[in-house]
């Protein structure tokens, strides 16, 4: 028997791409993907800081756009793609991102750290040459302005960014030389 | 001690401390595998949730909860009759309970709280509890609380709603002052802000089958918490188990106990099953104990050539509803003001009051941030009258190396005219000082913090810190400690000591701290002290393994031990590079020649010269102090009153760095933290049923008391946007007590932003800011008052 004022209503079956692998979970229908992954699939690297979508810790990727778990149902994400930081990485090596922010002592509690990730793999992916020749610390100050960080005053987490941006441009500016010359 | 002697330098090279590493398990926290309180699910876990009270001050009548307990999915309701023992992080000031059992004094204060299956279903219960209060009348601010002494917060308070009044004096001030070529006055005010870490509280806690409780929190105490849990729930230390998961973040916002470990202790005794209670976002900033409010008058009498001769300080704290650390923060609001100069004479009275507010306690540079921004400004207003370039007004008063202060605290290095020095050449001040446009200015500052304090918190004769190292026939370390990482790096930098002195690389180094069944105690991480003292211990435990492997190697070379150095995963001969073997070889040896290997280290501080012979001159010594020097630039725009700040060069002598990319991110950090409390941030709690809006509500009494922002976007901290470009430049002055030389880096380059803003935004526009926060209308104020003459 369940009491007027404790939500338990049934739960609704949600299936998504998760990660590249397709899940197929049942959910309560009020709960939030946040919830849906910290505390059904065990996906914890995503975090809760505020559960109204201040803070921006608990950013993934849905078809490849940044947005906030704790402001998202999970029945939203039906059919849709879901990555997470635990995600990020390829073939057990750390995604550059990852491995530039260890070095340059981006993180200081972790706790900003995956939703920082996202956000910030999200504006690499759409970095180009033709778009963007050079990489401006502002949009990457913009790309990262919904995630707050309390510990380190942004500042190597914008060094960690800017560096792995300047490798992916430079490659696309190796590619597209390359391919000139080749004609 | 040898060790202590040989802490700065060893006539070599190091191989790990100073070079430019990242923290060792980075890699976890960037791959979600770090686990933090929240994380932590066990089978059967039930959910916590506290109910608060809507009133500032009011008496518990009745609390009914049978109706809560008849629902289903309700295990087991507590209110605070059931934990009746007060306690405080401070020995000396009990004035809390678990839950409140006779009175709340805030609106947030826990009353009662229940476990269930689910947390949506623990708040509905929660709904479900009837409270009877009488409601009283609320006082929440000093000035109300000082003139209503029969209204008492606590009602067994000797003295109204004082917590804590010091006065001391040093010097004769009042000649002092007479004699003084130049007296500047000023008064000052400094608002509340919090921690803000992007973590909430969260605590875990279980009995497990041996009759263990198990507490997990997100704590930077756990230490004081195990204590306090063994008070408070009446159970034996041994019989529980405190564990400090990884933690997002603190800044002195989890340096005590909270409602929420002995809620879920409590309730995981009652139901036998694991109990989560996780703080939302909203109670984060009722928990609070963040930075006191201050009211400060001061005056300061100065020679014509600009030294400080006397200094008059009377400050009144805002205390919020309980003492917390208050007692620490009125004496430090006076004992760390004299250096990094050198004060003639000087005088405080400072006192705390209790009012009806969520408790303030120690931030980020506890206590001493606010008389900082005071005095600093002062010297600015005195370098301005004396036409003293003011970083030259600073040099002058410079404090100096190996001395004693006023207040008797010994000083060894102090890297303070180097700061000056770093920070005036980065941000070109000598070319740009005075030269800038209308509209855009610089502002110095300088300050001083303790690397921990001499005495523990409670009376004891323990060592303040232990460590204990065992060494792998892998060729890996493994390091105890009871110190507790809360993202400032403690376990790297216990990990670069042991390594540095084991000859090992930093990955093969294991940590394993902050749990009291496994690693000795520690203090905690607070009034940074982290480094200098488990740091000395860790220090000492390697040493003594260094010199074991360095004795079995040299048996088999025929040679001395000096003769043999650990280094980069090889043990060495001296005279000769070619001459090596594997670490692992080398560890080998000395477990066949010494058994299995392993060590401890203990930190007890200095017993000679460690503090003042008056009343209160324990506080604030500390047994090696850091020093910092920032400059800032902003730009005002005088049609709106907004307050740009473009740049912030801070210098932070840290004595030696032993990880200079993470002392890096604490001045980043710091000088963030202090630039969003400047402009941007304040916890502030609506005096008397005013709206955020300046409106009246309709709801008439009972309102008051209320938090302005319970979210973070309200809160208003800065973001990737609003943060100005910082520099972090890193001085070093090595002191024989640190190891290694290494002092603190996590508080220190915090406190001068503050002031160096203000007095940037006078150079820029000659408007005065002495009440924090900054404003776009007190700057529009200042500027209407100087064209119409006004001062």
């Amino acid at each position: 028997m369940t009491v007027p004022d404790a939500p338990s209503p049934a739960p609704v079956l949600v299936t998504l791409q998760l990660n590249g692998e397709p899940v197929s979970v049942a959910v309560p229908p009020h709960w939030t993907l946040l919830e849906l992954l910290r505390y059904r699939l065990g996906l914890t690297g995503t975090k809760q800081g505020c559960d109204k979508g201040d803070c921006g810790t608990c950013t993934v990727r849905i078809d490849g756009e940044p947005q906030l778990a704790c402001l998202t149902l999970a029945v939203e994400v039906r059919d849709r793609h879901v990555e997470t930081v635990e995600g990020l990485g390829v073939g057990g090596e750390p995604h550059p991102l990852q491995e530039a922010f260890a070095r340059v002592g981006a993180a200081q509690c972790g706790f900003c750290t995956p939703g920082m990730l996202m956000s910030a793999s999200a504006y690499l992916d759409k970095l180009t040459l033709e778009d963007e020749p050079v990489v401006r610390r502002e949009d990457i100050a913009q790309a990262l302005a919904g995630n707050l960080c309390r510990c380190t005053g942004y500042t190597k987490i914008l060094q960690a960014v800017e560096e792995v941006a300047q490798v992916v441009l430079d490659r696309q500016r190796e590619l597209a030389e390359s391919t000139t010359e080749e004609p | 001690m040898s060790a202590v002697r040989d802490n700065v330098s060893r006539g070599r090279p190091y191989a790990v401390v100073g070079a430019r590493h990242g923290k060792p398990d980075a890699l976890d926290a960037m791959a979600g595998l770090a686990k933090y309180a929240d994380d932590i699910a066990l089978p059967r876990m039930l959910h916590a949730k506290i109910l608060r009270s809507p009133h500032a001050h009011a008496r518990i009548r009745s609390i009914d909860t049978s109706a809560a307990e008849a629902m289903e999915g309700v295990h087991a309701v507590v209110v605070g009759a059931e934990m009746p023992t007060r306690y405080g992080v401070i020995p000396w000031t009990p004035d809390e309970q678990a839950l409140a059992a006779d009175k709340v004094r805030y609106v947030g204060d826990g009353v009662a709280a229940v476990a269930a299956v689910s947390e949506d279903i623990a708040i509905a219960a929660c709904k479900r509890i009837v409270v009877d209060y009488e409601v009283l009348t609320p006082l929440t601010t000093p000035e109300a609380a000082l003139a209503h002494p029969e209204n008492k917060i606590h009602e067994a308070n000797k003295h109204g709603n004082i917590t804590k009044q010091v006065q001391l004096a040093f010097g004769d001030v009042d000649a002092q002052l007479a004699n003084a070529d130049l007296v500047i006055e000023g008064h000052y005010g400094f608002h509340g802000s919090t921690h803000a870490a992007l973590e909430p509280h969260c605590s875990v806690a279980h009995v497990d089958g041996r009759g263990l409780l198990t507490v997990w929190s997100a704590t930077q105490v756990p230490h004081y918490l195990h204590r306090e849990l063994a008070k408070v729930l009446e159970v034996p230390t041994h019989k529980i188990r405190v564990i400090q998961p990884q933690v997002g973040g603190a800044f002195g916002g989890k340096s005590e106990p909270f409602d929420l470990e002995f809620v879920a202790a409590k309730l995981a005794m009652k139901t036998g099953r694991p109990v989560k209670c996780l703080y939302t976002r909203e109670e984060v900033f009722l928990a609070h104990r963040g930075r006191h409010p201050f009211e400060m008058d001061y005056k300061t009498g100065f020679a014509e050539d600009g030294k400080i001769l006397a200094v008059d300080a009377k400050s009144i704290l805002d205390g919020g509803a309980y003492s917390s650390f208050g007692l620490v923060t009125t004496y430090y609001s006076g004992q760390l003001l004299g250096s990094p100069y050198v004060f003639d004479s000087y005088r405080f009275d400072s006192t705390r009051v209790y009012t009806n507010k969520p408790a303030c306690g120690p931030k980020r540079g506890h206590g001493s941030v606010q008389p900082r921004f005071a005095i600093e400004v002062q010297l600015d207003k005195a370098a301005r009258a004396l036409d003293i370039d003011p970083i030259e007004l600073r040099r002058r008063n410079f404090v100096g190396e190996n001395t004693t202060t006023i207040n008797e605290f010994h000083i060894g290095s102090s890297g303070f005219l180097e700061c000056l020095d770093l920070v005036e050449q980065a941000s070109t001040w000598k070319a740009r000082h005075g030269k800038l446009p209308r509209g855009r200015g610089l502002g110095v500052a300088g300050s001083t913090y303790i690397s921990g304090t001499n005495y523990c918190i409670y009376p004891t004769d323990l060592p303040q810190s232990g460590v204990q190292i065992c060494l792998d026939r892998s060729g890996r370390v493994r390091v105890f400690a009871g110190t507790s990482d809360i993202g400032q790096g403690s376990s790297t930098m216990l990990a670069v000591v042991a390594a540095e002195e084991l000859g090992v690389h930093l990955d093969d180094v294991r940590v394993v701290a902050a749990d009291s069944d496994l690693c000795p105690v520690d203090l905690g991480a607070y009034s940074s002290r982290i480094t200098l003292m488990a740091g000395n211990a860790c220090l000492s435990a390697a040493r003594d393994l260094a010199g074991k492997v360095r004795q079995a190697v040299a048996k088999k070379w025929l040679c001395q031990k000096r003769d043999v150095i650990l280094a980069d995963r090889r043990a060495q001969r001296l005279d000769d590079p070619d001459v090596w073997m594997d670490i692992t070889e080398a560890f080998i040896l000395a477990e066949v020649e010494f058994g299995t290997m392993g060590s401890t280290g203990s930190y007890q501080t200095p017993r000679e010269d460690v503090h003042g012979e008056y009343r209160g001159g324990t506080i604030g010594a500390s047994p090696a102090y850091s020093f910092t020097a920032h400059i800032a630039e902003v730009s005002v725009d005088e049609e709106t009153g907004d307050v740009r700040v473009e740049n912030i060069w801070c210098a932070h002598d840290c004595g030696r760095a032993l990880s200079p990319v993470l002392v890096e991110g604490q001045i980043e950090g710091s000088v963030y933290m202090g630039f969003g409390e400047t402009v941007m941030e304040h916890h502030h709690v609506m005096p008397s049923g005013l709206r955020t809006d300046g409106k009246r509500r309709d709801s008439g009494p009972g309102k008051e008391g209320l938090l302005a922002h319970s979210s973070l976007l309200d809160y208003r901290m800065p973001t990737t946007l609003d943060t100005p470009n910082l520099f972090a430049g890193i001085v070093e002055k090595p002191d024989p007590r640190g190891p290694f030389g290494a002092k603190e880096a996590g508080e220190g380059p915090l406190h001068s932003v503050i002031p160096a803003i203000c007095n940037a935004i006078f150079d820029a526009v000659g408007v005065r800011v002495d009440e924090l926060p900054v404003t776009p209308a007190k700057i529009l104020a200042g500027l209407r008052a100087q064209r119409s003459g006004g001062a």
